[in-house]
């Protein structure tokens, strides 16, 4: 089992350093950093610009795989090189990794553990009005882009704030800076409550899918009923053979759905301006910040590959016909 | 006071579907009531109905009282309190009715923990103490096994373990071991007897095999779409059956004890519960029907003795002493020709030499390595004749199908040879292989899934004869198998399982095959449809001059229908003969536990009969034993010296004649009779 997870961890280990790589050569190659020089005035010499470029290693003149060199071996002494206006983007990455992990935490727990819950839920519902009602929620849900849901959210809110003449509920930035102590703290949860909800919406609804059709797959179960005819009370049978069962195979979902929450965060946290990861993709993309995107990437690369690690973990657990083999 | 009375139970499903329409029976203490019927004839919802786990779409009406107290519309509250305490359940499939992520211990223990307050380590050693009780060897280790860890027929064990833990007034038995090879089935039905003893339970136990009701029950009720038709003392049914689906369905089982010829059919099928014909259901099929039949459903009515009886002309049918073979048409079936030719004489169709097939084991994902290799088909070597039935006979794992799968193959095998009509398969170019084809044709066991449902039967038929190119010739073959031409443009859900083997069989059939290999074609089927289809594959031979492989574990079935046999354990051969010889006097131990295995549906005889049980499973075909592979269950090596037990452990035993047309693999091959010979069934 400790051998088999071992394995797994080295093939992640392999596929982080593919995926970042071909993130730095698809950046390196297609952003233009020599741009952001081009509209200034008075024009800076020539010579001015390739030495702001070569400080960074975004020089176009240089050769893409020296520069990818020079990139990798950096990378492999923890150095992300420097932003195209020379500040570090390890410092940066420092500021914002903390804001980004904190959203997709919560996101990722609260998402996949209420999805599993409306999921079994339905399923054993079925066909009942609150199960036909999930239903057609997470699909309505699944069908709004995050970036539509986000808004819609905040419209709601400035709607009730404005309603109650106060502001109820945070919709921008991370904390106000001038509280201190537990208002502080208050207040960075009041601000967690909107992204939080337009992230784990479609998790959620998501999660429940899955949920529900291994939940009746499960359901009709020979297991089941014999929990049942050993004296165990429905709601136990259900809970402590049914579900515990058919949570296996939503683990194996973990991995997939963590991408679809990465993608969702980078929305979320550009329109509620939270200054995380996804925020810093969005604009180094815009000021063609080659070695910012390539730390972003990395770091999706690494979320990803930690999920999916934690997921055969999960299995592994849940599972004992994975462990004893 | 019985234990269990159930008066009037009627179960409805959603739709209106009536499955069960007015059950009545009671259980004593320490009583075995044996609910028999075909599927669908809605026995095993019955019993769901007594324990209250229907579907909630399910309305159950009627009356179930357990000690006098009214079972259905019990609140949960109270009714957990009964489920698991006074009465268990054995479900048929021991692989899913056990929660796969927890261990057999603790699935044990929590059902000892939901009706006794004691600890959770007391509950441990109780569940290891039950599985000891019910023969697992190292119980304290097996405990902590997960389901997938146990073979069948031990976690239809624990699953009995399960059931007894609080010592329940009444076990529900439904199919206990039908998902199990027969000599699994004695060892589970042993248990049971045990179980039963101390207990001191009533047992119902719901089966579609009338023998294993003949050896348990002491009374009987049969079933026939949704409503008990018979019911009585288990003498009184099988010795003299009042009702005339009784008298067909004892009349179409093959026996191990019975005489060849033809079998009893019941022509047509169980009537859909949606579609119930009026009158009495079995009407339509009865050979005995009058026009009084169709005017209304006949009651079970008392007939004195404890009986109980569903027809009009139950009175007649005792005064004239009527059988199933009176009644029911029993077909004439050609005789073969080339039977009487000497079987040296004729042409050899399919020969088996040394055959060999062997499966790596791999692990790791990536990487893959061998560490082991599964000896599926270890030498076998055999012939069949032009004209001849060989069966060949073995338990699950045995190598039967990996024997068929290379003939069909037509491939060089790993080692061997393989001789069809002459022609090596490993000589064989592409053109040569397909001509080949078309006088080798297979059909298969599970005939829903050998059809292709979007496609129309005549269509299915003619698939092989447009490969081919061959003239159409549909019709005709949809006649050979006893369809009409007309069903050519149905699809094949619309058909019954019997009549869909028979579509199977018209396939195989459609390119005139010189032999023909049988996967197990009836095992699908109830009793009985199976009569008609071993029936027609008994006159299709004689009057095609077709030579059968045919592969089975059902033994009855193979007395029936082969000419020789063949017993397979663990991909060897461990006797081989004519059907005569193997079955009236089997020189090895395994063919001899084997026979005495299986259940005759012969009360009398079941009751005196010896059994010779296996101890254990079935070895893993990627681990044999040393010398002979059965060494390590085999009763007569227990009984053998140590002189001589060590030529079994370091030689293994090949094929010695014992007589003309009789081979054994065992160093210490004796003949000894282990059926005994019945020929005053019907008389009784």
């Amino acid at each position: 089992m400790g051998k088999y997870l071992l394995r797994r961890f080295a093939v992640n280990l392999i596929l982080v350093a593919v995926a970042a790589s071909l993130a730095y050569l698809l950046a390196a190659s297609s952003l233009h950093p020599r741009a952001n020089f081009a509209g200034r005035n008075p024009a800076p010499a020539v010579e001015v610009v390739d030495a702001a470029l070569d400080d960074a290693n975004i020089n176009d003149k240089t050769p893409l795989l020296q520069r990818y060199g020079t990139w990798a071996a950096g990378v492999v002494h923890g150095d992300f090189g420097k932003t195209w206006e020379g500040g570090s983007v390890n410092d940066e990455m420092g500021r914002r990794i903390g804001v980004s992990l904190r959203l997709l935490f919560i996101g990722t727990v609260l998402g996949s553990a209420l999805g599993v819950m409306v999921g079994a839920w339905a399923a054993i519902r079925q066909y009942r009005v609150s199960d036909r009602v999930i239903g057609v929620s997470s699909f309505v849900i699944m069908a709004i882009p995050v970036f539509v849901v986000a808004t819609m959210l905040m419209i709601g809110v400035v709607g009730l704030n404005r309603a109650a003449g106060s502001t109820l509920i945070e919709y921008t930035g991370e904390y106000n800076p001038t509280l201190t102590g537990l208002d502080q703290l208050a207040n960075r949860l009041n601000h967690l409550i909107l992204p939080t909800i337009s992230l784990c919406l479609g998790q959620i609804a998501y999660y429940s899918r899955i949920q529900r059709n291994m939940m009746l797959d499960v359901l009709g179960q020979d297991f089941v009923r014999t929990a049942m005819a050993k004296g165990l009370r429905r709601r136990t049978a259900l809970f402590k053979h049914a579900l515990r069962t058919a949570l296996i195979p939503a683990a194996t979902y973990f991995a997939f759905a963590f991408g679809t929450l990465l993608t969702g965060a980078t929305f979320t946290e550009k329109i509620f301006g939270w200054h995380g990861m996804g925020a810093w993709l969005v604009d180094s993309i815009y000021t063609n910040d080659v070695n910012s995107v390539a730390a972003v990437n990395l770091f999706a690369a690494v979320c990803i590959l930690i999920a999916g690690f934690l997921s055969d973990v999960i299995v592994a657990a849940l599972d004992p016909r994975v462990r004893v083999s | 006071m019985s234990l269990l009375e159930v008066k009037d139970l009627t179960v409805t499903f959603a739709g209106g579907i009536e499955a069960v329409r007015g059950v009545s029976y009671e259980v004593s203490r320490g009583e075995v009531l044996g609910i028999v019927g075909e599927s669908g004839s809605g026995k095993s919802v019955t019993s769901l109905a007594v324990m209250g786990l229907l579907p909630e779409n399910a309305q159950v009406s009627g009356s179930v009282k357990l000690h006098g107290r009214e079972l259905l519309g019990m609140r949960e509250d109270d009714l957990i309190k009964v489920r698991g305490k006074a009465i268990s359940m054995i479900f048929q499939d021991p692989l899913s009715a056990f929660t796969p992520v927890y261990t057999i211990g603790d699935q044990i223990a929590e059902a000892v923990r939901v009706h006794q307050r004691i600890g959770k380590d007391k509950a441990a050693r109780q569940a290891v103490e039950l599985l000891d009780l019910v023969g697992i060897p190292h119980p304290d280790v097996r405990a902590r096994s997960f389901p997938h860890e146990f073979s069948g027929g031990m976690r239809q064990r624990a699953m009995i373990a399960m059931a007894i833990a609080n010592d329940p007034d009444l076990l529900i038995c439904d199919e206990p071991t039908t998902a199990l090879d027969v000599t699994i089935q004695a060892q589970v039905l042993e248990v049971l007897k045990t179980a039963q003893r101390e207990t001191g339970a009533g047992i119902v136990m719901i089966t579609h095999d009338l023998g294993v009701v003949a050896g348990m029950a002491d009374r009987v009720l049969v079933m026939y779409a949704g409503r008990p038709v018979e019911q009585g003392p288990v003498d009184d049914i099988y010795y003299r059956p009042r009702m005339p689906y009784t008298m067909g369905l004892l009349a179409s089982i093959p026996r191990i004890d019975g005489e060849e010829g033809p079998l009893v059919p019941i022509e047509g099928s169980p009537p859909s519960p949606r579609a119930l014909p009026p009158g009495c259901p079995f009407a339509p099929r009865c050979p005995m029907k009058v026009d009084a039949c169709d005017d209304e459903e006949p009651d079970l009515t008392a007939v004195g003795g404890g009986r109980q009886v569903a027809c009009i002309r139950s009175r007649e049918i005792e005064d004239k002493g009527l059988t199933g073979a009176d009644v029911f048409p029993v077909p004439v079936i050609p005789a073969d020709e080339l039977v009487r030719v000497p079987r040296a004489e004729r042409s050899t169709v399919l020969e088996l030499d040394g055959l060999v097939r062997h499966y790596p084991l791999m692990k790791g994902s990536v990487f893959k390595r061998r560490v082991g290799t599964v000896y599926a088909v270890d030498g076998i070597s055999f012939d069949i004749a032009e004209g001849e039935t060989l069966a060949l006979v073995g338990e699950s794992g045995c190598g039967k199908t990996t024997t068929l799968q290379q003939i069909m193959q037509l491939e060089a095998p790993q080692d061997g040879r393989v001789v069809v009509l002459g022609k090596d398969s490993a000589n064989l170019d592409r053109s040569a292989r397909k001509a080949l084809r078309r006088d080798l044709q297979i059909v298969f066991q599970d005939p829903m899934a050998a059809l292709d449902p979007r496609m129309p039967v005549g269509d299915i038929i003619a698939e092989p004869l447009r490969a081919h190119g061959f003239p159409d010739r549909v019709d005709e073959l949809l006649e050979l198998v006893g369809l009409s031409p007309a069903d050519a443009g149905r699809y094949p859900q619309h058909f019954s399982g019997g009549q869909r083997q028979r579509i199977g069989i018209a396939r195989a059939l459609a390119l005139e095959p010189k032999l023909l290999v049988l996967d197990e074609p009836v095992s699908a089927l109830d009793v009985s449809i199976q009569a008609g289809v071993i029936n027609l594959l008994d006159s299709l031979k004689a009057r095609l001059g077709l030579s059968y492989l045919f592969v089975a574990h059902d033994l009855a079935v193979v007395r029936h229908l082969a000419d020789r046999v063949a017993v397979m354990y663990l991909g060897r051969i461990a006797e081989i003969g004519t059907v005569e010889n193997v079955y009236d006097r089997p020189a090895h131990p395994y063919t001899q536990a084997l026979l005495s295995a299986i259940p005759l549906p012969d009360p009398a005889m079941e009751r005196s009969r010896k059994r010779i049980l296996l101890e254990g499973d079935l070895p893993s075909p990627a681990d044999p034993p040393s010398g002979c592979r059965f060494r390590t269950r085999c009763p007569l090596f227990a009984r053998l010296p140590e002189s001589q037990r060590r030529r079994c452990v370091e030689e293994e035993p090949s094929v010695v004649r014992q007589a003309r047309d009789h081979g054994a693999a065992c160093h210490y091959a004796e003949e000894i009779e282990v059926i005994t010979a019945s020929d005053d069934q019907e008389e009784k």
